[in-house]
């Protein structure tokens, strides 16, 4: 276990026992940023893995300390690059409920149509870059193909492919833009069919089967205790989803599956992502079908929520707001709040204490892949050195995020 | 939808299940508690943390199985000035609740809880890392984030945001 580990000395007597140092990382194509691995082996076998991270850490918490409460939300997008939108909401989540804010109905059913395209998005990722560390190279190509049809629409919607920073406390930058719902519709129309071209290509075939069944197995017991959540906990068996158990947003008004197994390989683990997959487009489906037509776009809080463009050009007072909030922010009523929410990896969750100024007094991101790391020695000792690659994958791990 | 006020008086508490299973298990262990925007907080002394954990995991109505998180919070310049903050989740109750443990800075030590849920390995090292307390009985407790020659403790509140040391 990940736990009776002693630390891995390097220099060792050369012919003292049998075993040897590999350093894998921290510049590894396989695991997907700078993650270093040290593994002591005995021939092909794993005897102790030990992660070793920190390559990637920024220090965002104690950057957000000096920073507006609004000024943290771009900072958010940079912890988990692949969720930009996950990250803004799980902040702003938080922030509101400090302030005890209500969101209007279809500023929420936005937030949730791009949290489950943002979670395609990172699946898509995920499917392509997992495939290509086994040997898969096609499915890559496809699937980012379809990624760049997200990025496009994150694109039109705020501006950016990448580093979105489209929510805001108290709802959303602006409105969507002009056609944007109905190029939504006809990428929810299409996309079921592209899983199935993923899964003509993977789900039998007999090498992907080979490489990834009863790999890297994990039980539920040791999933709970080393604290691994979303897609990596569920195909352990334990059936827990945020977005149903905990709804956030008006996760509660959706119809969806939480699709788990019991199986625990690196194989259950696909399936539960691909049938993810499937239950996001669904979301996404009926956001549009009952997306409220017209309507506020943020909270009616004129001195948290910035004012509209041309109401700064006619009015005095959104004008003296404006200014108020951009040079000094907005005090936040003493107190503290864990927010959590299912990232497309698991458990993100923001604690945030504030002392009643305008600046956080502290922020803490509790990140899935952080957590999820954690499980990776338990999946890979006493197993074959070529299943780490596929272990990494299945854990769907993001440096950014795990290193912040 | 204006904020309820915060309740801190332990026998306004009492009907929440956490705290009256606590209290019937060792009312000298709890150092308060606090209900705020739907969130429970308990405050347990530093020396019952180890057991005050085992107890919540093993009670079988609360079933705290899986422990989420584990942060620290600096209150520079005052005393007690570190509370080491533990998320915990109930999986099969869907519910969670936080513990909090107050340390001086003079003696920032606490026990690890590793022996009970084993998902503070890396978390632990993170605090120790950042805020510089230190966890007994810790299996490994090394810098995780930092380099490991690196001077101080960068989330303490007397630790510049910018500028050179």
């Amino acid at each position: 276990m990940a736990l009776t580990q002693t630390p891995i000395t390097i220099e060792r007597e050369p012919g003292a026992d049998r075993t040897m140092i590999l350093n894998m990382g921290p510049q590894h194509p396989s695991t997907h940023g700078v993650l270093r691995l040290v593994v002591e082996i005995d021939g092909e076998t794993i005897v102790r893995i030990m992660p070793d991270i920190g390559y990637l850490h920024t220090g965002i918490e104690k950057t957000t300390e000096a920073k507006f409460y609004q000024q943290v939300v771009p900072l958010t997008d940079r912890i988990d690059y692949l969720c930009p939108m996950t990250n803004n909401l799980a902040y702003c989540l938080a922030v509101e409920k400090l302030l005890g804010m209500e969101i209007p109905k279809r500023a929420q059913w936005i937030r949730v149509m791009l949290n489950e395209i943002t979670r395609i998005n990172s699946h898509l990722v995920w499917l392509g870059t997992h495939a290509m560390d086994i040997g898969a190279l096609t499915v890559f190509l496809y699937c980012f193909r379809e990624r760049e049809d997200i990025l496009r629409l994150f694109e039109m919607v705020s501006g950016q492919r990448m580093m979105t920073s489209y929510f805001r406390i108290g709802g959303l930058a602006v409105d969507l833009p002009l056609n944007f719902l109905s190029r939504v519709k006809d990428f929810a129309d299409r996309f079921p069919s592209n899983i199935d071209q993923y899964e003509n290509l993977l789900t039998n075939n007999p090498i992907w089967m080979n490489r990834l069944k009863g790999v890297a197995y994990m039980s539920p017991e040791d999933a709970v205790a080393l604290g691994a959540t979303g897609p990596t906990l569920r195909a352990s068996g334990v059936d827990i989803d945020l977005r149903r158990d905990t709804p956030y947003s008006g996760y509660e008004n959706f119809k969806f599956n939480v699709p788990t197994s019991t199986v625990g390989d690196v194989y259950a683990r696909y399936q539960v992502r691909v049938q993810e997959l499937r239950e996001s487009i669904g979301i996404v489906q009926q956001c549009l079908e009952g997306m409220p037509e017209a309507g506020p776009i943020k909270a009616d809080a004129p001195k948290i929520v910035l004012p509209d463009r041309e109401n700064m050009k006619t009015q005095m007072e959104s004008l003296i707001y404006h200014f108020k909030i951009i040079t000094e922010g907005f005090a936040v009523p003493a107190g503290e709040v864990y927010s959590a929410i299912e990232s497309p990896r698991g458990e993100m969750g923001y604690y945030i204490v504030s002392d009643g100024t305008a600046k956080p007094y502290r922020v803490h991101m509790r990140s899935p892949s952080f957590a999820n790391l954690q499980a990776l020695p338990a999946m890979c000792e006493g197993r074959l050195i070529a299943d780490v690659v596929a272990a990494i994958g299945s854990i769907d791990i993001v440096l950014g995020d795990c290193d912040r | 939808m204006p904020l309820a006020p915060a309740i801190t008086d332990i026998e306004q508490l009492k009907d929440k299940p956490e705290v009256a299973a606590l209290l019937g298990w060792n009312a000298d262990a709890l150092d308060g508690a606090k209900f705020d925007r739907n969130e429970l907080i308990v405050w347990i002394k530093r020396d019952q943390l180890l057991p005050a954990a085992q107890f919540l995991r093993d009670h079988a109505e609360l079933k705290f199985n899986f422990l989420s998180d584990v942060t620290c919070v600096d209150w520079y310049p005052s005393e007690p000035r570190f509370e080491v903050v533990y998320q915990l989740l109930s999986i099969p109750r869907k519910s969670r609740l936080r513990l909090k443990v107050k340390l001086n800075s003079d003696d920032a030590r606490v026990q690890s809880v590793i022996s009970v849920w084993q998902s503070c390995n890396f978390f632990e090292r993170e605090v120790f890392d950042l805020f510089g307390i230190t966890f007994e009985g810790h299996p490994y407790l090394k810098r995780i984030m930092m380099p490991e020659d690196w001077k101080g403790h960068p989330l303490r509140k007397d630790y510049p945001v910018e500028g050179y040391r």
